[in-house]
């Protein structure tokens, strides 16, 4: 048995656990009871813990084929988005999706369905694969074609692993010209503002706003918004011309150990967050960053989930319908600065149309919190699930450990017709996760 | 300038790994195995990744007779040859079953001894080469817990020093790896110490690197040289009675 929990330490389960290194050990597993498929463990709670076995794909981690034709990678699904990022953007491609970390495997991308800082003109990751090869029974692999099964690639994407262990993928990469961003940084006064500049933008490629969550107004909910699309070479200054996929090297950093509680106080986090405010009215404008500091900048520091110390975190992240998104953020922030647990990093996103049966993004506003784990937050949590609720907005399984059955299947009635399609399918059978047993897929 | 790597005993996770570094440096790699059919994607995956030439063979370890064959059938004498040949079953079995010890022993020790002895006498003709066998720190003293693995390793260790001295003035390099504990399938379910088990990935670069700075003995995780040297230091009326 091993000791093992989501990126955001809670819960910790004890699983048995296997790791499958060729398609005959997932059927293997599979023919030994229910499981459940993990990847890198990167999404934050329960989805990837089971009662039954805990199957690593970390052994499956090979790149079948790529097609510099059509920039079609068709890779194992144990390849960490980082190894395709390492392999490919020295010859001028990048994921067309990717979410806030490269630490993550393509099966975990595709079952979680993620989304990036581009989903308001790209969609989510489902829109950069062509095929999923799924392992549902005992019998051989199954090829499911976006184009050719419709039905069953919805079925996939999104449903967390819960409707087959994601074997391999074909995905296509997006070219580009360096491995640097164009960024162009604005500061905003207050969440409303923000959401102008969002909507004033929807052409920028890339768009992702941070927020003040700390204190009170007025600098609770007065961001940093990015806006960023992918540099040209003929962009780069000379030096950086000749090489434009050459990119400084970063200081590897680690957290060693669980930090005392006391390091992640309130003062401490106004501290921080003035700071990264400030440093971000003063760089407002253009300037070019690398890809890793653009896209990954928590990844530079390795076991970053440890600043929350031993307890863990919860990350809180909801989608919400533009029409409400306005109403339900501000009254969350006024939630959260009446708790006085503010959040230490809090995003905000745009997201275009909604696509997929069991996706999570629709078009609207998403916020990312996170909050220390315990009776404090949840209290705080709990109110923001109920705004959550009542503006008709959604919750993110990827982040999600603690939500109630009740709570989620109010926010989401998409998933009784997943958990009708699983016993019909005995896929309930087969799949199992802590997360699907407490949501009641 | 590119060279050619030939990895023995090319299933297990850390042979993909060592394979990984060799190919990263834009090595030719010939990776050899029994059922040679099932490598295919991890030759897929090193063209891929590396865009390095790749090709597949047919080696039974155990089968002395077909190595003669089997190294006559190469492209070429590789300049590096990796044993990653072994078998570590469990102590229970290899101690109540003869047979089945005999079998770890052959696997850990006969066969790969045998592939080398091969390599190393067409190395010594050409006059130069690297043989690289992994071996294990279980061999470095008997242990109540996997003593049948041990004594084959501690053969394979010997055989290894011995073909290094033997070699050392024909041009020839020998490398001894002794990786301690490694996250793969062989361990899976063990309950390791985290600072003592090395990632496939660390073992794979550390030989690359030991090949390149012509080290004799490596242990993957510095740590290990001090855990065996105390390990080795325990006189043996004390050591007889501890159970590690």
């Amino acid at each position: 048995m091993t000791r093992l929990s989501g990126w955001g330490r809670t819960p910790v389960a004890e699983c048995r656990v296997k790791t499958a290194r060729n398609a005959r050990d997932v059927a293997e597993a599979l023919s030994e009871g229910p499981m459940i498929a993990r990847g890198n463990g990167r999404s934050y709670g329960d989805p990837a813990l089971s009662r039954g076995l805990t199957l690593s794909m970390a052994g499956l981690d090979r790149m079948l084929s790529f097609d510099a034709e059509t920039g079609t990678l068709v890779a194992e699904a144990g390849v960490l988005l980082a190894d395709i990022i390492a392999t490919f953007l020295p010859r001028g491609w990048f994921p067309a999706v990717t979410p806030g970390t490269k630490f993550v495997t393509l099966g975990g991308a595709i079952a979680a369905d993620v989304h990036g800082k581009n989903h308001h003109r790209d969609g989510s990751f489902r829109s950069c694969v062509e095929w999923v090869e799924v392992v549902e029974d005992g019998g051989a692999p199954r090829r499911i074609d976006r184009h050719a099964d419709p039905e069953r690639f919805d079925t996939i994407c999104g449903a967390m692993g819960l409707t087959g262990v994601i074997l391999r993928a074909a995905i296509r990469l997006r070219p580009v010209e360096s491995a640097w961003i164009m960024q162009e940084t604005i500061a905003a006064e207050s969440i409303d503002a923000a959401i102008d500049i969002f909507e004033d933008n929807l052409d920028a490629p890339y768009l992702v706003a941070w927020i003040d969550c700390i204190g009170h107004p007025p600098r609770l909910g007065r961001s940093i918004l990015m806006m960023g699309r992918h540099a040209r070479a003929a962009e780069l200054p000379p030096r950086r011309r000749r090489a434009p996929f050459d990119t400084p090297r970063r200081l590897p950093l680690r957290v060693p150990f669980n930090l005392p509680g006391f390091v992640l106080n309130a003062a401490n986090l106004r501290l921080f967050n003035a700071l990264h405010y400030e440093m971000g009215r003063r760089k407002a404008g253009v300037s070019l960053i690398d890809w890793d500091r653009y896209f990954y900048p928590l990844d530079s520091i390795a076991d970053w989930n440890r600043i929350y110390g031993r307890a863990g975190f919860h990350q809180f992240q909801c989608a919400l319908p533009l029409d409400t998104a306005r109403a339900a953020l501000s009254q969350m922030l006024d939630d959260i600065s009446e708790a006085g647990t503010g959040s230490f990093l809090s995003v905000l996103k745009r997201f275009g149309k909604g696509e997929g049966r069991y996706s999570f993004p629709f078009e609207g506003y998403t916020l990312a919190l996170d909050f220390p784990a315990g009776a404090h937050s949840d209290a705080l949590i709990e109110r923001l699930d109920r705004i959550t609720l009542d503006h008709g907005g959604r919750f993110y399984l990827a982040k999600d450990a603690r939500l109630s059955a009740e709570t989620f299947h109010a926010a989401d009635p998409r998933f009784a017709a997943l958990r009708d399609l699983r016993r019909a399918n005995g896929w309930a059978d087969r799949f199992t996760s802590l997360q699907s047993e407490r949501l009641g897929l | 300038m590119s060279k050619s790597v030939l990895i023995l005993g090319a299933t297990s996770g850390m042979a993909r790994a060592i394979a990984r570094s060799f190919a990263a440096e834009g090595h030719t790699i010939r990776l050899a195995a029994r059922d040679a059919a099932r490598l295919e994607p991890d030759r897929d995956d090193l063209v891929t990744r590396y865009g390095v030439t790749v090709t597949l063979h047919e080696f039974d370890a155990l089968d002395l007779e077909s190595h003669e064959a089997f190294v006559k059938g190469l492209p070429e004498l590789p300049d590096i040859a990796v044993c990653a040949v072994g078998a570590m079953g469990t102590q229970e079995e290899n101690a109540a079953s003869p047979t089945i010890g005999a079998s770890v022993m052959r696997a850990n020790f006969e066969g790969p001894a045998a592939i080398f002895a091969h390599l190393a006498n067409a190395m010594e003709a050409r006059g130069s080469g690297t043989l690289v066998g992994i071996s294990s720190v279980a061999g470095e003293r008997g242990r109540a817990s996997n003593y049948v693995y041990g004594a084959a390793k501690a053969g394979f260790t010997a055989f290894l020093s011995g073909l290094r001295n033997r070699l050392a003035k024909k041009g020839v390099h020998v490398v001894t790896v002794l990786p301690g504990f490694v996250a793969t399938a062989m361990t899976e379910g063990l309950d390791l110490p985290e600072r003592l088990t090395a990632q496939p990935e660390e073992v794979g670069a550390a030989i690359v690197k030991a090949v390149r700075q012509e080290k004799n003995v490596i242990y993957v995780r510095p740590v290990w040289r001090i855990v065996m040297a105390i390990i080795r230091a325990i006189p043996e009326p004390v050591f007889k009675k501890t159970s590690l």
